[in-house]
């Protein structure tokens, strides 16, 4: 370590409170900025910047999820996509049969994605790694092959939903503004639920266990049910994620689960700063923003695109919220 | 006499055809220093690893305060009362040295699925954290990343996470290994004020330390003990001599 990053460690760890005050308040703005949007767009008449607004929450949520086991725990899943497809094709599935009321769609997408998450965490999180990494990619690809298999349920094409989830018989959500704010509060629902579980004693665990597993284990903590415990955590929430894009697109594909879907979640958390909730909002809201402005300049946005992330990753240690000086390592 | 704390019978490990642990039996009892020294390639880590729970023995068995726990892992090993440093320091080094030691106070209290409170506000943990920091002189450094304390104050870091989880046994293995004079002589006193109220397994290089602290030494060469006796019996000893201090003086 360096003797200036030293210092900065030092400065940093001597005033905690203001770190984590900047957390809320970038976390703050965030979900003011969200809250504004609708009568701001309504009043341009821009139906396309709520809908894009949505998609940015809902990708929002599951990169909170993610960072809660990537940035707090250094669990790099590479297949967190899939998550967001179990989540959406439930939903998607049960609405096919009939099923549209949230009291049977919400248990069913959060038992789908908590048991999938468990079978497969627990296997998973017996390695460490770049086999961690690889053994998370390969279940992810097994869900996607397995959605683009289910001709009953449109296989490779997709499903299309033919309406929105029922709240108690109630057909809500088919108002955008109405649903808008629902995905909002889903989002901050999350982003509070993370925020605490940091802040815990089991955060705490899970932040160690990260440093040095051989420590927590001198002091009689076995990280693995932990890991575990965080890794079903984070599926469920992002299959609530994706219950919601099921129902902002009403519609659902096997490409929500592709690997390039679980790349640019990684991306998204990564863009923002690991370690930061506020930051995976932000990132997840910057990669969508720039992909979309991009890809309106010129179709070789890609070409762009990629070398900016390099860029951010590279000089932008601790991603965007450390450049806007909001950076945390915990609590 | 005392039943032992820590007995080991008949231990042994090999990997292929070489015998890193050779039939090694020793015990320490409540409230002793009992040291293992030993020259390069003795066996030492390699014996401190299946103390620990990180090796399993071929064969032999490790009986600690009263249980057989030949077959535990490190963490069952650990909330049974064995509490271990590290030859290289092991420290969660982007936590506070008070949360390094809130984390092992907290281990002790129980399972960690607790999701609700926030854990830097536990006051209980905190003041008793700085407590044990305030009895290794770190309380000034409490609230500094762990990872930017000098590699002395590490060193000091380990043995409070370590006292934090009230052990009955402390294994420290080589903690004086990469620290100068000064801050031997430290450690050295700072173990010495400790006698008494921990039994520990020492293993280490620095022979004043050990003959200043020990009650008792055991000498191991090529996987096996040769000598266990008192620091007179050892620096008496013609077998030790022969086998170890003789390739020193030499």
């Amino acid at each position: 370590m360096t003797a200036s990053s030293s210092a900065e460690a030092a400065t940093a760890a001597l005033s905690p409170a203001p770190r984590r005050s900047r957390e809320t308040l970038i976390a703050a703005i965030a979900f003011l900025l969200f809250a504004a949007l609708p009568p701001v767009a309504s009043a341009m008449n821009d139906t396309f910047l709520v809908f894009f607004a949505i998609r940015v929450m809902v990708f929002a949520i599951a990169a909170v999820s993610l960072s809660l086991i990537l940035g707090f725990g250094a669990l790099v899943s590479f297949g967190h996509a899939a998550y967001l497809g179990l989540g959406a094709y439930s939903v998607a599935i049960l609405a096919e049969h009939g099923y549209w009321d949230v009291t049977i769609s919400l248990p069913v997408t959060l038992l789908v994605c908590g048991l999938f998450a468990a079978v497969t965490g627990a296997i998973s999180l017996k390695t460490r790694g770049v086999y961690f990494i690889m053994i998370t990619l390969a279940f992810g690809q097994m869900a996607y092959y397995t959605a683009t298999s289910l001709s009953a349920y449109g296989g490779d094409d997709g499903l299309t939903m033919w309406g929105r989830t029922e709240i108690f018989g109630s057909s809500v959500l088919g108002d955008r503004t109405t649903f808008y704010y629902v995905v909002l509060g889903v989002l901050l629902l999350s982003y509070v639920v993370a925020r605490m579980i940091v802040a815990s004693r089991f955060g705490r665990v899970l932040q160690g266990a990260k440093q040095s597993e051989m420590r927590l284990r001198a002091i009689g903590i076995d990280p693995y049910w932990y890991r575990l415990v965080a890794y079903v955590i984070a599926g469920m929430m992002a299959g609530l994620a994706g219950a919601l894009l099921a129902n902002a697109a009403e519609f659902v594909s096997p490409a929500y689960m592709s690997w390039h879907r679980s790349g640019e979640l990684i991306v998204m958390v990564v863009l923002g700063g690991l370690g930061s909730l506020a930051g995976s909002i932000v990132g997840a809201a910057t990669f969508l923003v720039l992909e979309e402005v991009l890809a309106h300049f010129t179709e070789h946005w890609r070409l762009i695109f990629g070398p900016l992330l390099v860029l951010v990753v590279l000089f932008g240690k601790g991603g965007l919220t450390a450049m806007l000086g909001g950076g945390r390592k915990n609590g | 006499m005392a039943d032992p704390i820590l007995q080991l019978q008949d231990l042994t490990k090999a990997y292929g055809a070489l015998k890193v642990t050779d039939h090694v039996s020793l015990d320490v009892l409540p409230g002793e220093i009992h040291a293992v020294i030993g020259p390069n390639g003795a066996g030492k880590t390699t014996l401190i690893g299946q103390i620990s729970g990180s090796l399993r023995p071929d064969g032999g068995s490790i009986r600690f305060a009263g249980e057989d726990v030949t077959h535990l892992p490190m963490h069952a090993r650990a909330r049974a009362g064995l509490a271990r440093s590290f030859q290289i320091t092991e420290i969660l080094p982007a936590f506070t040295a008070r949360e390094n030691v809130a984390l092992a106070l907290q281990a002790k209290q129980g399972h960690s699925f607790r999701f609700l409170r926030n854990v830097s506000r536990d006051r209980d943990l905190n003041e008793r954290a700085l407590a044990c920091l305030a009895e290794l002189g770190l309380s000034q450094r409490a609230d500094l990343p762990a990872g930017i304390l000098s590699h002395g104050e590490k060193r000091a870091l380990e043995l409070a996470i370590a006292m934090a989880c009230e052990p009955k046994l402390l294994l420290l293995d080589e903690p004086m290994a990469g620290t100068g004079r000064e801050e031997t002589d430290r450690l050295v006193e700072v173990l010495g004020q400790l006698k008494g109220r921990y039994a520990m397994l020492l293993v280490e290089h620095d022979m004043s330390a050990v003959f200043a602290l020990a009650d008792r030494i055991s000498v191991l060469v090529y996987g096996q003990i040769i000598e266990t006796g008192t620091p007179e019996q050892i620096r008496a000893s013609a077998k030790v001599r022969e086998a170890y201090l003789g390739e020193e003086a030499a």
